[in-house]
């Protein structure tokens, strides 16, 4: 547990503090009035080096501690999210906004870990550090001691009024400042456009003058906003000044001891300083708690997919047809149902073609059929069985699946073949990537099937990742394929290409295929057409 | 396309930096303000407690309390000033902040508008220009962040130091020699310390961050393969490495804050040694030893801030080579030194243009002519990496020809000026850019003073018509970040309607049906080859050919060399390259 780390840290930094403080103040007062030499007061010249040691000592520990602390909290809720991820939410969060969510709440963690590691720490010690301070100082002058006790809220008093207004000023900073940059950015990738439209030089004017006006505009909120920060070092500086003065005049009257006198004003700034600190860490709170939010936001959402506590057997889709009985589906957030009561059979061996315009819930109905999702309301059944009673992991075993944009992994080519079957042997993988079309792409590769891809590395045409993934499916040889337009972002060469390898992967398969163009579909059993979320047209094929 | 850039040397990233400073008008006299009133702010509060110890150490001589009041004004003054001081301080710095910034973006943003697009070939990418735009921001803090604080700093150590050697020398070597080893040594050890982890931890942060991004695009495909314990797995071990990475970086700030306590505290025993001998030997005045002790335990603030402004002057250093990657490349093109007046009116010529990139085997246009007459509609058409966007790269001059010439009624275009040129022949390329305003104002870019109406019809004419009448808020509706908010669709509609709205005489369309369904694709080609109300003439770089019907030419391009050249019906007739296009559509 790091805090109790820091808490007991925390307490013996106070303390040492504290002694620094009086031992420093019996050396100074020794030799003057006292009138020791240095041989007099080297023993607590030698005490108080010893006490430095402790110091410092506990400083290495107090920020190691924390840093390692909130590393070992920040791998921890890495593992929850990426769990989360995986096991619950699969088809993602609908919606590019949540595809930035998950990445900002997994990448966004560090903010977290500078939270746990300097502000929780440094909260800590302004709490115990004042309150030993005081707890010294009190007894030896009641005078100081309540100019400190009262001039000390004021810092986290200012503090929170600070923080008020930063949300409306030292937020509106940075709110201006990542407007200035995204303009800027905006102008510099969007050059090549300006200059043929001949207005590049045009931009340089603008971002001139943007800047300016934000400049001005900004300046007069902050003008106002450092006053909070004013007052502030004010209470800080004054506390310590008016803290000298009655120092001073209980010395006149003979109320204090010199050495206590030093001591209790050495005390003064060591007082404030941890409670100024914490201010400092301002935006490491915030930005900290916003990470963590949007990190519970992620990991509260519900689960996509009902895992029953009790599976049955999965059924086979070779055994029995798969059924979906009055399906409905909505997105989350969004009013409309995607698919309205929908009934579709898909017999064993069939090939069944979805066609229908983009956003209609082609791609739905194949993320339900694969359990990435799950209906509202409606059965999906294969052989008789709900799917629902159906554990999805057993069930997707029986299925391949080319999405509409397939994913390459950082691994080498076989490995990103060998996805949907790692065991597969080299004969099985040489023989789906024949299948696929891929050979030629091999082949012109140094490196042949080990080549590595991803980032930095060979990156693959929209074709040739489309094969990747066909090639993915022919490994896996499974009864039943999930072919999500898989010819939507290549050109006609290449689509008429892909075309017969997906007639080779259809033969002695179940197949869906989502598309909408008509020559791939007019190959199909069957073809379906989905309007609005509503089937309104079934035709029989060849 | 090699995008690496090799590593800089050390030596040039500090020249590129002091290039970088000189870049920026330096703006002399309020960053001396903002060093002066930084400085005076450390020293008011430094003085503050050196008079608070001098007040203490009369009163202890229990004197007459009116001979303190001078004393205890002080105190109070030196209070005010500090609190003043560190608001002046952040006013002006913030001030200069913003302005410094303005100033980087627009010398910066100057020096890219030659060279965009075909300059930063290789290594152009979205990822080098958002780089690029960060780079320019780190820069910013150049003079506040990382040169202001050592210039405060050594303000402060020299005023103090000297203050103090007034009064005992010993003393003041003391403070000079450890602020140094506090402020320089230390946190030049810990950074060299920290380099070798650092070096080790960036590539793990990449690693570990590229396996989330993948995690998050391709949750799905390893659901349904039934791989996700294994990718969790991958996840744990790049995060593990990463910890490991950062584990020395935990270590060594831990060490550099404990060892920065021990200095400061060895600084205080020091001077109170120091201090107590001289008070016994009668060298010091009693009542100074306390304010001299404290003025050493305060005088550290000074130097508190120079760790992280080393690391600011390492960044912006950085910052500062890779920028020269990107400004320093050779210029693309370059203005006549005189150019020649536009022609107005006349064809568009291309006479045996080849292109050449260099460390490219094969040319990626060899022999290309073309005549482009007013009025006319000419389809250029061929496989992606046939060569046709290089060809009109060259006509707008973002590129010259390797050999061949352009003109443009009569004259060569490397004659003009490229302003000139390019608000005569309007190119709307294939990834044409939207910016993150309205749809109005995006297509005004082309036409600054078209009013509403001009860009409603447009938009028509783009066949955006319909959709802009169902938008509640019309052509005023924002398109968002980068466009995000549209379609690609209506992201390529939307810049065709500013090559319709825009008065050039020559209008150069790069795939304008690249996002378009079949349907889609023919009607627009074929409203093109159609409408021919002005005397503005066309060509239509696409490699989908339905609707080309009515084109005057066709020119299908191959490798970068012509094949066949003619109206539809003869290419069809001729059972070429184009009839094979077509039947494969």
């Amino acid at each position: 547990m790091p805090l109790v780390g820091a808490v007991v840290l925390g307490i013996a930094t106070s303390l040492l503090v504290v002694a620094q403080a009086v031992l420093l103040g019996r050396v100074i007062a020794g030799a003057f009035p006292g009138g020791k030499s240095l041989d007099e007061v080297s023993g607590e010249l030698w005490i108080l080096a010893a006490v430095v040691g402790a110091r410092a000592l506990c400083a290495f520990g107090f920020e190691t501690s924390g840093r390692l602390g909130a590393r070992r909290v920040v791998g921890e809720l890495r593992a929850s999210l990426t769990a989360h991820m995986l096991e619950t939410r699969p088809a993602g969060l609908r919606g590019q906004r949540a595809g930035e969510l998950v990445t900002n709440a997994v990448q966004g963690l560090s903010s977290l870990e500078a939270y746990f590691a300097r502000y929780l720490p440094q909260l800590v010690l302004a709490v115990v550090v004042p309150i030993v301070i005081l707890i010294y100082v009190f007894p030896h002058d009641l005078a100081a001691g309540t100019i400190l006790l009262v001039t000390l809220p004021i810092i986290p008093l200012f503090m929170i009024l600070i923080g008020l207004a930063a949300r409306t000023a030292t937020e509106r900073r940075w709110r201006t400042l990542s407007l200035l940059s995204a303009h800027f950015l905006d102008a510099v990738k969007g050059l090549q456009t300006l200059k043929a439209n001949d207005r590049a030089q045009r931009q340089v004017e603008s971002l001139r003058e943007t800047g300016e006006q934000y400049r001005k505009e900004t300046m007069v909120t902050l003008r106002i906003a450092f006053l909070s920060s004013l007052v502030l070092e004010l209470a800080a500086m004054m506390g310590t000044a008016l803290v000298a003065a009655a120092v001073a005049i209980q010395l006149i009257n003979g109320g204090l001891e010199f050495s206590t006198a030093l001591a209790v004003l050495l005390l003064a700034p060591e007082l404030y300083l941890p409670v100024r600190m914490v201010g400092q860490q301002f935006h490491a709170s915030t930005d900290g708690l916003t990470a963590a939010n949007e990190c519970f936001e992620v990991l509260d959402t519900p689960a996509a997919v009902s895992v029953p506590a009790a599976p049955l057997a999965s059924p086979d889709p070779r055994m029995g047809p798969l059924v979906l009985e009055r399906v409905t589906f909505a997105y989350e957030g969004r009013g409309e149902a995607v698919l309205d009561s929908i009934d579709l059979t898909l017999s064993p061996g069939e090939q069944l073609a979805l066609v229908g315009p983009s956003g209609q819930g082609k791609s739905t109905v194949a993320a339900l059929i694969l359990r990435l999702l799950d209906p509202q309301s409606g059965r999906i059944l294969c052989n008789g069985v709900d799917l629902l009673e159906v554990d999805p992991k057993a069930w997707r075993q029986h299925l391949a699946w080319v999405p509409q944009r397939p994913t390459l992994f950082s691994a080498t080519l076989a490995e990103n073949i060998r996805l949907g079957r790692p065991d597969a042997d080299d004969g099985a993988l040489a023989a789906a990537c024949a299948d696929a079309g891929l050979e030629r792409l091999i082949d012109s590769m140094p490196q042949g099937l080990e080549t590595r891809l991803g980032e930095g590395q060979r990156t693959l045409s929209a074709g040739e990742t489309q094969r990747v993934a066909l090639a993915r499916a022919f490994l896996r040889d499974a009864p039943l394929v999930i072919l999500d337009e898989p010819t939507a972002h290549l050109d006609a060469e290449s689509s008429a290409e892909i075309g017969d390898s997906i007639a080779r992967l259809s033969q002695s398969r179940s197949v869906l295929l989502v598309v909408h163009r008509p020559a791939l579909a007019a190959a199909a059993d069957r073809i379906i057409t989905l309007r609005e979320g509503v089937v309104v047209d079934r035709q029989v094929g060849r | 396309m090699s995008a690496a850039a090799p590593p800089t040397p050390e030596l040039d990233r500090w020249g590129a930096l002091v290039r970088a400073a000189r870049l920026v008008s330096p703006r002399r006299g309020e960053l001396i303000l903002s060093i002066a009133l930084g400085a005076g702010a450390i020293l008011a509060a430094v003085g503050l407690l050196a008079v608070a110890g001098v007040l203490i150490s009369k009163a202890a001589l229990r004197p007459e309390i009116l001979t303190l009041t001078i004393f205890t004004v002080g105190v109070r003054a030196l209070a005010i000033a500090r609190a003043l001081l560190r608001y002046g301080e952040r006013l002006v710095s913030h001030d200069l902040a913003f302005r410094v910034l303005a100033d980087l973006r627009v010398r910066f943003f100057e020096r890219l508008i030659p060279l965009v697009p075909e300059g930063l070939r290789g290594i152009r990418s979205g990822d080098v220009l958002s780089r690029f735009v960060g780079d320019v921001d780190t820069l910013q803090d150049l003079y506040l962040r990382a040169l202001g604080p050592p210039l405060i700093a050594l303000l402060a150590i020299v005023l103090l130091a000297g203050a103090v050697a007034i009064v005992l020398p010993a003393a003041a070597a003391v403070l000079i020699a450890t602020m140094l080893i506090a402020g320089l040594l230390l946190p030049a050890l810990a950074a060299r310390a920290g380099r070798r982890s650092g070096l080790r931890e960036a590539p793990a942060r990449a690693q570990l961050s590229s396996e989330l991004v993948e995690l998050v695009s391709g949750a799905a495909e390893l659901a349904v393969y039934g791989r996700e314990q294994q990718w969790a797995e991958r996840i744990e071990q790049a995060d593990a490495k990463l910890a490991a990475t950062e584990r020395p970086g935990a270590w060594i700030s831990g060490l550099t804050s404990g060892a920065g306590v021990a200095i400061g505290g060895a600084a205080m025993i020091a001077v109170a040694a120091i201090g107590v001998q001289a008070t016994a030997s009668g060298q010091l005045d009693g009542v100074l030893l306390a304010g001299i002790v404290f003025l050493t335990i305060g005088a550290f603030e000074a130097v508190v801030g120079l760790p992280d402004a080393a690391q600011r002057l390492t960044a912006c250093a950085q910052a500062a080579a890779r920028l020269e990657t990107v400004t320093e490349a050779p210029l693309p093109v370059s203005d006549p030194p005189s150019p020649a007046p536009l022609p107005l009116g006349g064809a568009l010529v291309l006479e045996d243009v080849c292109v050449r990139f260099e460390g490219r085997e094969q040319a990626a246009l060899s022999d290309v002519s073309a005549t482009l007459e007013p009025g006319s509609r000419i389809a250029l058409v061929g496989a992606s990496g046939a060569g046709k966007t290089t060809l009109a790269s060259c006509a707008v001059r973002f590129l010259d020809p390797s050999s061949g010439r352009i003109t443009l009624g009569g004259c060569d275009i490397r004659e003009l000026s490229q302003d000139a040129l390019r608000s005569a022949i309007r190119l709307v390329s294939q990834d044409a850019y939207l910016f993150t305003t309205t749809i109005a104002q995006n297509v005004r870019l082309a036409a600054p003073d078209a009013d509403d109406e001009q860009i409603i019809a447009a938009l028509a004419r783009a066949g955006l018509g319909p959709w802009i009448a169902s938008l509640p808020e019309g052509i005023e509706t924002l398109v968002g970040e980068e466009g995000a908010e549209v379609s690609g669709g209506q992201r390529g509609r939307i810049a065709l309607a500013r090559g319709f709205i825009s008065p050039s005489q020559i209008v150069i369309l790069d795939e304008p049906t690249a996002n378009l369904d079949a349907a889609g694709a023919r009607d627009l080609l074929s409203a093109i080859g159609s409408e021919r109300s002005d005397r503005r003439a066309m060509l239509v770089i696409t490699h989908t050919v339905e609707g080309l019907e009515e084109f005057d030419e066709i020119i299908v391009l191959e490798t970068g060399a012509v094949v066949e050249r003619g109206t539809w019906g003869e290419l069809i007739a001729a059972k070429g390259a184009l009839a094979r296009l077509s039947a494969a559509a």
